[in-house]
C-alpha cells in the first residue's frame, strides 16, 4: 500500500482540479445560454469531487469512462480547457473534432475513454478495458461511472456479472446524487442502498458520502489499491447531489428550493476553500484562482475563434476507408 | 378547430382515448409527475393517476416488455420511450417478440401496444439523441410504423394507433414538436393508418417525405417553381403499410421520383420506396430516382445542417432529375 499524500500542497492541486471544473462549467452555462453551444449541456456542478478524488486515487494509465456529465471527469484527468470548450462550441478544435459536443468527450491521450449518452451502454465496455488489462499481464484498473439511475437497466446488470465472474480489475462508481432526470432515487429503486446491488454478484461494495475531495480520494485509493492487486471488482456507491438541472433544458421543479439550498450549504468546493484558508493557504489560493480564471478566458476565447469543421471531417470518421454521401 | 402544437394534438389524442378506453396505459421514464421531457403527457397524471400513467425506472427493455405483457393480458399500452435513440435496449424486445406474436399465435394474438417516441435530429443533439431507425423496424416484418408531419395528423393518427389491432411504432418528429401548429378537429376524429397524403400538385417531379423533413421539401418543392419545375410533394404519414399506390399514381404523372429522409442513405427507408417504385412503375421513369438523406455517418453534432437534408440540399436534387 502507498502511504498517502495529505499535504496542503496536494490539498491545493485538488482544489485548483475542481474550482477550474466549477469554473469552466459556469462559464459554459453561459455560453449556452447566449447560444453558442447547442444541443443539451449537463453540468457536473456539485459533483466535482468525485472526479477529482477519484483522478487523484487512480494512476494516469488507468482507465476510465462515464455518462454524458463527462466535463469534471475530462479535466481532472488532463483534458485541455481549451480542447474541452472548443468541442462543446462544436469547433474543429475540440476533443473530438466538435462532432461530439458535451455529451461525447473522448480523451484516448488521458485514457478517458469517453462520455456515453446510452445509460448504461458503457458499463460492459469498462468490464471489457478490465479484461484487456488483465489479459496483457498489465495491472491497470478500470474504473466507469454511471448514476444511481442506471442501475435499473440491463447492462449495468451484465457488467457487473461478468466482471465478478471473470473476476476483473474494474471499479463500478455510481454517483448517487439521488434523481435521475426529475424522479427521485425513492421512485425508481426498490432499495434505497444502491451498493446492495453487488450482493447478488458476489462482489464487494462500499459506501459514502462525497464529504470532500480529501476523503473520496482517500476511500477510493484504498479500493482501487485492493483491486489492482487482487483482480476482484468492487461497486461503490458515493452519495452526492447536483446543483444545477438535470441539463439546461431543466428547471428542476421536482426539489424544493429549500433542499436545494440545504444541500449547497455542504458545497465541497466551498468546502475544500474554507479549509485551506483556515491553514494560512489564502495566497496560494488566490494565486490558483487567478491561473484558473485566465485559464478559462482563454478556453472561452480559443472555442470562439477557432473554426468549425467542414463536411469533409466527415469522410475518416465512419470506416476507415471512403464513405459514402 | 382548436389551434395547437404536435405536443398539445398528441397529448389530446392520449387523454381523448384514455377517458374513452379505460384499458389504455402510458408508461415511461418521466411521463407521470413530470409530464415527459418533451412535456407530452403533461397533466395525464394528474387526470388518471399513477395506475395509468406509471412512472419507470431508465430500463427501456423492461418498459416495452413489461408492456407486451400488459397487452397480453388484454390492456392498451402506450409506452414512450423518450428519444428513439434509447430505443435499442428495447430493441430485443421489439424485434423478438413484440412483432412475431401474431404470427407465433397462428394469427390469432397480437400483442397490441403503442410506441410513442421522438426522432430526428434538428436540436443538435448529437449521435445519440438525433437518429432516424425507422427502416430498422420496419424491415423486422409485424411492426406498423407511423410518423406524422402536422397537428391533425400527430391526433389522428395516433388515436387510429391505439385502436389498430397490430403493433405500432409511433415516431414523433421532434424538430417541429412546437414549430408545427394548426387546426386539431376535437373529439374523435382518426387518420387512417396507410394512407399517405398529396399535400402539392405537380406534373414535373414526385417529391417523397415525411415528418419533419416535409417542410424542408415543401420549401425546396416552392423554389423549383420559380424555376418552372412542378413538384408533386406526398406525405407519407404512415411509413409502414406503405401506400405505395398513391406513390406510382403520382410516379406515373411525373416520371420522376426523389427521395427525401434523415436517416442515412444506405438500406434506408428510401432504398425499398425506389424498389418499389422501379418495380410498379418502371417504365414511366424518365430520370434515375434519387435519394437525398443523412449521410452514411453517425449524427454530427456540429454538422446538423449539412447532414439533414434540408432544403438547401433538396432543390438541386429536384432540378437534377427534373432536367435529367
Ligand atoms: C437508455 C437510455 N434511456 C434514457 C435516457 C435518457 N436519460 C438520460 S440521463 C437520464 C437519467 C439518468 O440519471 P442517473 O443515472 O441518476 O444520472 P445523473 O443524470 O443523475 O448523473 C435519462 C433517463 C438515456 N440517455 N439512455
Ligand atoms: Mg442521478
Amino acid at each position: 500500500m502507498t502511504t498517502l499524500d495529505t499535504s496542503d500542497e496536494l490539498h491545493l492541486k485538488l482544489y485548483r482540479q475542481m474550482f477550474l471544473i466549477r469554473r469552466f462549467e459556469e462559464e459554459a452555462a453561459r455560453a449556452y445560454a447566449q447560444g453558442k453551444i447547442g444541443g443539451f449541456l449537463h453540468l457536473y456542478i456539485g459533483q466535482e469531487a468525485i472526479a477529482v478524488g477519484a483522478h487523484a486515487a487512480m494512476r494516469q494509465d488507468d482507465y476510465m469512462l462515464t455518462t454524458y456529465r463527462d466535463h469534471g471527469l475530462a479535466l481532472a484527468r488532463g483534458m485541455a480547457p481549451r480542447a474541452a470548450m472548443a468541442e462543446l462550441f462544436g469547433k474543429v478544435t475540440g476533443c473530438s473534432k466538435g462532432l461530439g459536443g458535451s455529451m461525447h468527450f473522448f480523451d484516448r491521450e488521458h485514457n478517458m475513454l469517453g462520455g456515453y449518452g446510452i445509460v448504461g451502454g458503457h458499463i460492459p465496455i469498462g468490464v471489457g478495458t478490465a479484461f484487456a488489462s488483465k489479459y496483457r499481464g498489465e495491472d491497470r484498473v478500470s474504473m466507469v461511472f454511471f448514476g444511481e439511475g442506471a442501475v435499473s437497466i440491463g447492462d449495468f446488470h451484465e457488467g457487473m456479472s461478468l466482471a465478478s465472474l471473470w473476476r476483473l480489475p474494474v471499479v463500478f462508481v455510481c454517483e448517487n446524487n439521488e434523481y435521475a432526470m426529475g424522479t427521485p432515487i425513492s421512485r425508481t429503486l426498490s432499495v434505497a442502498d444502491v451498493s446492495q446491488k453487488a450482493l447478488g454478484y458476489g462482489m464487494a461494495r462500499e459506501r459514502f458520502a462525497a464529504e470532500s475531495v480529501i476523503h473520496v480520494r482517500d476511500r477510493l485509493r484504498a479500493i482501487v489499491d485492493r483491486v489492482r492487486e487482487t483482480s476482484e471488482p468492487t461497486l461503490v456507491e458515493i452519495q452526492t447531489y447536483r446543483f444545477r438541472g438535470h441539463s439546461m433544458s431543466d428547471p428542476g421543479k421536482y426539489r424544493t428550493k429549500e433542499e436545494l439550498e440545504e444541500r449547497k450549504r455542504k458545497d465541497v468546493v466551498l468546502r475544500a476553500r474554507v479549509e485551506l484558508e483556515e491553514k494560512g493557504q489564502s495566497e496560494a489560493l488566490e494565486r490558483i484562482e487567478k491561473e484558473v480564471e485566465d485559464e478559462v478566458t482563454d478556453a472561452i476565447r480559443f472555442a470562439e475563434e477557432s473554426p468549425e469543421p467542414g463536411p469533409e471531417i466527415l469522410a475518416p470518421t465512419t470506416y476507415t476507408g471512403a464513405f459514402a454521401r | 378547430m382548436p389551434q395547437m402544437n404536435m405536443v398539445q394534438a398528441i397529448n389530446d389524442a392520449l387523454r381523448f382515448e384514455m377517458r374513452r378506453d379505460p384499458r389504455v396505459v402510458v408508461l415511461g421514464e418521466d411521463v407521470g409527475k413530470v409530464g415527459g421531457v418533451f412535456r407530452v403527457t403533461q397533466g395525464l397524471f394528474d387526470e388518471f393517476g399513477d395506475d395509468r400513467v406509471i412512472d419507470t425506472p431508465l430500463s427501456e427493455g423492461g418498459i416495452i416488455g413489461t408492456a407486451i405483457g400488459m397487452a397480453l393480458y388484454g390492456l392498451v399500452p402506450v409506452p414512450e420511450i423518450q428519444f428513439s435513440d434509447f430505443i435499442f435496449p428495447a430493441y430485443d424486445q421489439i424485434v423478438s417478440e413484440l412483432a412475431k406474436f401474431r404470427y407465433r399465435s397462428g394469427g390469432e394474438y397480437p400483442a397490441k401496444i403503442v410506441i410513442r417516441t421522438p426522432v430526428g435530429g434538428g436540436i443538435r443533439g448529437g449521435h445519440y439523441h438525433s437518429q432516424s431507425p425507422e427502416s430498422q423496424f420496419i424491415h423486422v416484418a409485424g411492426l406498423k410504423v407511423v410518423c406524422p408531419s402536422n397537428p391533425a395528423d400527430a391526433k389522428g393518427l395516433l388515436l387510429a394507433s391505439i385502436r389498430d389491432p397490430d403493433p405500432v411504432l409511433f415516431f414523433e418528429p421532434k424538430r417541429i414538436y412546437r414549430a408545427a401548429k394548426g387546426e386539431v378537429p376535437e373529439g374523435d376524429v382518426t387518420v387512417p393508418i396507410g394512407k399517405a397524403r398529396v399535400v402539392r400538385s405537380g406534373k414535373h417531379l414526385t417529391l417523397v417525405a415525411w415528418g419533419a423533413m416535409l417542410y424542408e421539401a415543401l420549401d425546396a418543392a416552392n423554389q423549383a417553381a420559380s424555376q418552372g419545375i412542378e413538384t408533386e410533394v406526398i406525405d407519407l404519414r404512415t411509413l409502414w403499410p406503405l401506400d405505395i399506390d398513391t406513390i406510382v399514381e403520382s410516379v406515373k404523372k411525373t416520371g420522376r421520383v426523389v427521395v427525401v429522409h434523415e436517416a442515412p442513405k444506405s438500406c434506408g427507408f428510401g432504398a425499398e420506396i425506389v424498389a418499389l417504385v422501379n418495380e410498379k412503375a418502371f417504365l414511366h421513369l424518365e430520370a434515375p430516382p434519387l435519394r437525398i438523406t443523412g449521410f452514411d455517418t453517425p449524427f454530427p453534432y456540429t454538422l446538423e445542417n449539412e447532414y439533414l437534408p434540408l432544403s438547401h440540399r433538396i432543390l438541386p436534387g429536384i432540378v437534377q432529375t427534373a432536367r435529367y
